[in-house]
């Protein structure tokens, strides 16, 4: 199992670094999407509730061009039908795909969350940036379980660009109340505070409950 | 068959809803804050819950077809958050009224359980959309029923982390059927069997109509002397369609089964 989850990890990566399909397009997003906050809310610094709003909604948004395009390579040029033809758990494609988005997202806060520190947030990023890693941590997991059992759901379908965000926003509601309530007392211009352990506890609870019902369902998306 | 004891859950139905009714404007007694617009309650209310224990009752029976991979599970399935979804429109525009009523706006953001039915409702929404992307009728039941099962369990996590999220619990009248005066609860227990009854009898129906419908094609096709050929016939729909010719040849044992 884990021979195969490193043998098709390497696959992912390498696809990823040579072609640079999802990552790059992710990263600019989320950047871009700072700016059009900067206008749309007429604000040049923000901080508490609506900086945690503001950096959950773009990693959110991010995610989702990631997700869109993690199983079409596989949909499109036969990878799914040579990975059946395998003797291999079917589990594996399901963790290696996690890691792979997860990998994806770190990257990507990598970049966007200096950028927001530097473009848009009003209070300095460091201070809060060891308990802010956890929240993103925990929230990550989340996303990239989720969102790799939604792809998988909705890559094969014929609206596939449409039905992924529109299965995959509702689920992941919990996650931002979760991510952002954790996040602003972090971000808050006075007294920042570290977050409530109530929504890290929401957090885990969901990735935990999330990651049992994707490895039960996901070999069932894989038959044919 | 199908349509057995229709009749009989059918005019139960009307029973129930009846008395419910009668109940909730003879019998039980006046709200003291809200006075005549709290009557909605027992409308609401039963709706909301009916609704969500269809969606759990959808995952349960995907689960069933999962295991099994009989279509006919799926056809429940389908069955059950269909009926859902339009009691959950139904709970929505109630709830909204209440609210314009009790707190002078059509949408509160301070009430958890209507804002985890609505994210509840807007994933349900997808459901069709999902099976209307897939063509394949076996795949279609396939995926459907994955989703249903993570949908189901969506349901109780959405209530939890909305009502976590919720700064304060808004004075309500609802809540457990213990802070309830006896009246009231009496009223409320009624309507909610008799929404449930109402439930229950239009899934009967919806099944018993897909089902005739099935057979009456296959009937038509077997008058006509064609060849059952049920792929190529088959319209592009989001409901499950039961196989014609498998329906005919297994009425027998699709009779015992049921």
């Amino acid at each position: 199992m884990s021979r195969t989850v490193a043998a098709l990890l390497r696959k992912e990566l390498l696809v990823e670094l040579r072609t640079l399909e999802s990552v790059p397009a992710m990263s600019l997003f989320a950047v871009t999407t700072f700016v059009v906050f900067h206008f749309a809310l007429n604000r040049s610094v923000v901080d508490g509730d609506l900086a945690a709003g503001i950096l959950w909604v773009t990693l959110l948004f991010a995610a989702i061009l990631g997700v869109n395009r993690l199983f079409v390579a596989d949909a499109d040029q036969g990878g799914f039908d040579a990975f059946l033809l395998a003797p291999v758990d079917r589990t594996a494609m399901l963790v290696a795909k996690v890691i792979t988005l997860l990998a994806y997202l770190v990257v990507l806060e990598l970049v966007a969350v200096p950028a927001f520190g530097l473009l848009l947030l009003g209070p300095s990023i460091g201070d809060a940036l060891p308990d802010l890693i956890g929240v993103l941590a925990l929230g990550d997991l989340g996303v990239a379980v989720i969102g790799t059992l939604v792809a998988a759901l909705a890559v094969r379908t014929r609206a596939r660009d449409l039905l992924g965000p529109l299965l995959g926003l509702p689920l992941l509601v919990p996650i931002v109340i979760g991510g952002a309530r954790a996040t602003s007392p972090l971000l808050a211009s006075v007294h920042p505070t570290a977050p409530a352990a109530r929504w890290l506890l929401t957090l885990g609870l969901y990735d935990l409950v999330f990651g049992l019902i994707a490895y039960a369902l996901f070999d069932f998306l894989l038959e044919d | 068959m199908y349509g057995k004891g229709l009749r009989a859950l059918s005019i139960a139905t009307v029973a129930a809803m009846a008395l419910a009714l009668s109940l909730v404007f003879f019998y039980a007694p006046l709200d003291a804050e809200q006075g005549f617009l709290q009557k909605i309650f027992y409308l609401h209310v039963p709706l909301a819950i009916v609704a969500l224990c269809g969606f759990v009752l959808g995952a349960l029976l995907a689960i069933a077809h999962l295991r099994t991979r009989d279509p006919r599970w799926d056809m429940r399935s389908y069955v059950a958050i269909h009926m859902s979804l339009i009691f959950g429109v139904g709970a929505l525009i109630t709830g909204s009224i209440w609210a314009k009523g009790s707190w002078g706006h059509w949408w509160v953001w301070s009430e958890p359980t209507l804002v985890s039915f609505l994210i509840v409702f807007l994933l349900y929404a997808t459901y069709q959309p999902l099976r209307f992307a897939i063509e394949d009728p076996e795949r279609q039941a396939r995926y459907a029923s994955v989703f249903a099962i993570t949908a189901g369990a969506f349901v109780p996590l959405n209530f939890m982390a909305v009502r976590l999220a919720s700064a304060y619990v808004h004075p309500r009248v609802l809540g457990s059927t213990s802070n309830l005066p006896g009246p009231m609860a009496l009223t409320f227990l009624v309507s909610l069997a008799a929404m449930a009854l109402l439930y229950a009898t239009l899934c009967k129906f919806e099944l018993t109509a897909k089902h005739t419908r099935a057979q009456l094609r296959a009937l038509r096709r077997r008058l006509l002397g064609e060849i059952p050929d049920a792929q190529a016939r088959r319209t592009r729909s989001a409901a499950p369609t039961l196989q014609p010719g498998a329906t005919v040849g297994t009425q027998a044992a699709s009779r015992t089964a049921l």
